[in-house]
Order: structure tokens, then C-alpha cells, then sequence
């Protein structure tokens, strides 16, 4: 992951989606180097399910350009089999049996690990002789998550698979997802409006609303750059030039600045303190462009 | 095996707190040399934590000469950060116990101790360097 020189596994290039007039995604640029884990954040409506559309090619693009897994998007089925992709909400065919639906991704895909995929469901102790709409809700992701996964895709989109499950689903989820993308390197990219367990689960962050990318980067790198400072007022207005200040409270005798600094601030009369991720994400959510 | 934590709010980098965790329990003794760690794979699947921040502090760690990674076997603790024994450690413990029983009973919160703790590593640190 260190080394300068990684091949881009998502790569987009002012990429955007337009219905009508409304811009649902503009001049969304990216670089997602291979194997990476990415969360792509931001509020209901900010552009997330848009840009994992368009990557995964259900989405022709209005502007720009894309390239996932080495190609541009499309419904070829040389592209699809090596992406995976999971839904919102994990929708599955509720009449058939998880049985059923095992047996259909091996007709409908030739690389299909069935072995992995039943493996992985009695690990998770799901009852593979169930129909799909008994199933409960962290059962139901397990399923679609396996079945992304028999693919053996080399890059694994999914559009919040956390957000209907509660904490302890969400582990399992979570351990699944990590370990199969230990395993096998693939790349993954996954929305969330939960910021909670991103610390733990993504190394690339991308921050979206009303249709732009606000943030994106490595989030070690993201981490580092940012920090909050303290100090008297005259102080923390005098700040070098490339300092950026995104947001900023005023108390009665000394002013707080979340700041984004390309390097350490040295001046001894400020304090500085390392930022909450998820108060960073809001920090970016909250600001007008 | 080594539980690793992942704090959001700690604002360090993710692999800089697998690492401390692992200089923490090499320090404690519960990290002995030749002692393997879990493998990322793991660490991914149990404790679900992102494989590249494990590997990313792995790598660290064995820069600093601290692990040592074998093709096809693991990654392997090479030195001991333990700067004493067990027992001068449980003594020490036992001590400080006693000393934080004394600064509760004084009226000092957990946060009113770390103070006093700080202050007087800072004072003592002073008077090494004059």
C-alpha cells in the first residue's frame, strides 16, 4: 500500500450522471489503488448509489470518464464477472431458497466458487434451506454478500450494506467482508452513511454531498492533515496561508479551528489536538462549497 | 490472541494504533520473542479490522526491528521491549496500587491523578536533563 507506484483499480476522471437538468454526480475524480477498502460517505440524496452505479456500469456516465478493474463500465460480460456488486437493502429473490440461489449464480457465472459461497453461509450459520424472504436482515447481507463474493471479483462495490443491520450483524458482516478481501486482494468500495466503524474498516475515504466529492484520499494521510488548534484569537487568526480552515468556534477567551495543514503547526502559543474522524466527516458534510 | 483495537476518535492513524498495541503488550511481557502474531487474514476475519492497516503496522514493526516476517510462516516477534522482569513488573503494580488507593482516598478523580502523574514525570524528567 506504501509503495508510490500502485496500479488504480477505480480510477474516474471528472466522471458525473445527469437525469434531466439535475446533476446527480459532478466531476467526480478518484484514484483507488488496488486492494484498497474505501467508504464512500455522505448523506441520503449526496451522490453515493449514483457513483456506485456508474461504476459498476447501470449508469451510463453524462461527463467524464471511468475505469474499474482495468475497464470502462458496461454490461459486457467480460466486464461484470469481474466486478461484484451488492445493493442496497441486499434485494433477493424472496421465493427461492438460499439453496436456490447458490445454484443459480453457478449457471449464471463461469468463474462461480460455490464451494466459498456454502462455506461461508454455514460459517455464518445461515440456514441454507430457507427461503430468502424468511431470512432476517443480517442473514439476508451474509447472502448477498456471499453470492458478490463466489464471483470472485476483483473489485467489490456495495451500497450500504451496513445500514439495516444492527451492531452485532454488522461485525459479522464486517469480518466477512475484511477477511475475504485479506484473502483474496480484492478491491473494495462501500457507501455508508455510518461513520461509527470506518476508522476500523476503510484505508481510503471519500466524502460526497449535493453530487461533489468534498474529501477523498488516503485516510492515514487524511488523519494526519487534519487537527484542531486552540488559542487566543489574534493568535488563531494569524495562521500560515496554505492552512485551511473548515470550521471554527469562538469561545469568550479563546477560538477553536479545525484545520487541514500540509504540515505540523510549530507556533507555541496554539494547542493543537488530533481530530475525531467522525467529527472531520461532519466538518466537510456541514460546509457550504 | 492479541485483541486489537481500532479507536475512531483517537485521531491517530489506525496502523499507528496496531502498533502501539503491539509495542504495549511487548512492553507488558505478553509479547515474548519468538512469540507469533496473527496473521492479517486473521486479524481481518476475527476482529474485523481492515488487512491493509495490519499489514501497514506489521511492516512498521519489523523496520523498527521489532518483528520479523517469514514467507509462508508469519510474522514473528524478534526483541522484547520488556525493560524489566514479571516480577519487578506485578511489584511495581502492586505498588502503584497502593499509591492510587492513597490518591482516591484524598479525593482525586482518574483525571486529577494523571495529572499529578504527568506533572511529576515532567518534574523528574527537568531534573534528569539539569
Amino acid at each position: 500500500m506504501s509503495t508510490a507506484v500502485t496500479t488504480a483499480a477505480v480510477e474516474t476522471a471528472g466522471a458525473g450522471h445527469r437525469y434531466g437538468d439535475f446533476w446527480a454526480l459532478r466531476e467526480c475524480t478518484l484514484a483507488l489503488p488496488a486492494g484498497s477498502v474505501t467508504a464512500v460517505v455522505g448523506p441520503n440524496g449526496a451522490g453515493k448509489t449514483t457513483l456506485l452505479n456508474l461504476l459498476v456500469g447501470l449508469l451510463p456516465s453524462s461527463e467524464g470518464s471511468l475505469k474499474v478493474a482495468g475497464e470502462q463500465p458496461s454490461t459486457e460480460p467480460d466486464f461484470l464477472a469481474r466486478v461484484g456488486f451488492v445493493a442496497q437493502d441486499c434485494p433477493l429473490y424472496k421465493e427461492f431458497s438460499v439453496a436456490d440461489l447458490l445454484r443459480f449464480g453457478q449457471a449464471m457465472n463461469p468463474n462461480w466458487d460455490g464451494e466459498l459461497a456454502r462455506d461461508r453461509l454455514l460459517a455464518a450459520e445461515v440456514p441454507l434451506d430457507r427461503r430468502a424472504g424468511r431470512l432476517s436482515g443480517g442473514q439476508r447481507a451474509q447472502v448477498a454478500l456471499a453470492l458478490a463474493l463466489a464471483k470472485r471479483p476483483q473489485v467489490l462495490l456495495l451500497d450500504e450494506p451496513l445500514a439495516s443491520l444492527d451492531p452485532l450483524a454488522r461485525r459479522d458482516f464486517l469480518k466477512t467482508l475484511l477477511g475475504s478481501a485479506a484473502a483474496t486482494g480484492m478491491t473494495v468500495v462501500m457507501s455508508s452513511h455510518l461513520v461509527g466503524d470506518l476508522a476500523r474498516v476503510c484505508d481510503h475515504l471519500v466524502v460526497i454531498r449535493d453530487g461533489r466529492v468534498r474529501l477523498a484520499g488516503e485516510l492515514d494521510q487524511i488523519l494526519s492533515e487534519h487537527v484542531l488548534v486552540s488559542g487566543a484569537p489574534d493568535q488563531t487568526a494569524r495562521l500560515p496561508g496554505d492552512v485551511q480552515v473548515l470550521s471554527e468556534t469562538h469561545h469568550e477567551r479563546h477560538t477553536t479551528l479545525l484545520v487541514r495543514t500540509p504540515r505540523p503547526l510549530l507556533n507555541p502559543a496554539l494547542t493543537t489536538a488530533p481530530v475525531d474522524l467522525e467529527e472531520l466527516v461532519l466538518a466537510y458534510l456541514e460546509r457550504p462549497r | 490472541m492479541l485483541d486489537f483495537r481500532v479507536d475512531t476518535s483517537s485521531g491517530l492513524a489506525p496502523y499507528a494504533q496496531v502498533v502501539q498495541q503491539v509495542k504495549q503488550a511487548l512492553r507488558l511481557g505478553w509479547l515474548q520473542p519468538g512469540d507469533k502474531l496473527p496473521t492479517v487474514h486473521e486479524v481481518a476475519a476475527s476482529v474485523a479490522i481492515n488487512p491493509n492497516t495490519v499489514q501497514k503496522a506489521y511492516k512498521e514493526l519489523e523496520l523498527a526491528g521489532l518483528v520479523v516476517g517469514r514467507p509462508g510462516a508469519g510474522t514473528f516477534v524478534a526483541r522484547s521491549l520488556s525493560q524489566s522482569t514479571p516480577a519487578s513488573l506485578a511489584l511495581l503494580s502492586r505498588r502503584l496500587e497502593r499509591w492510587i488507593a492513597a490518591a482516591r482516598a484524598a479525593g482525586l478523580d482518574d483525571d486529577g491523578i494523571m495529572d499529578v502523574v504527568q506533572a511529576t514525570m515532567r518534574r523528574a524528567q527537568a531534573q534528569d536533563i539539569a
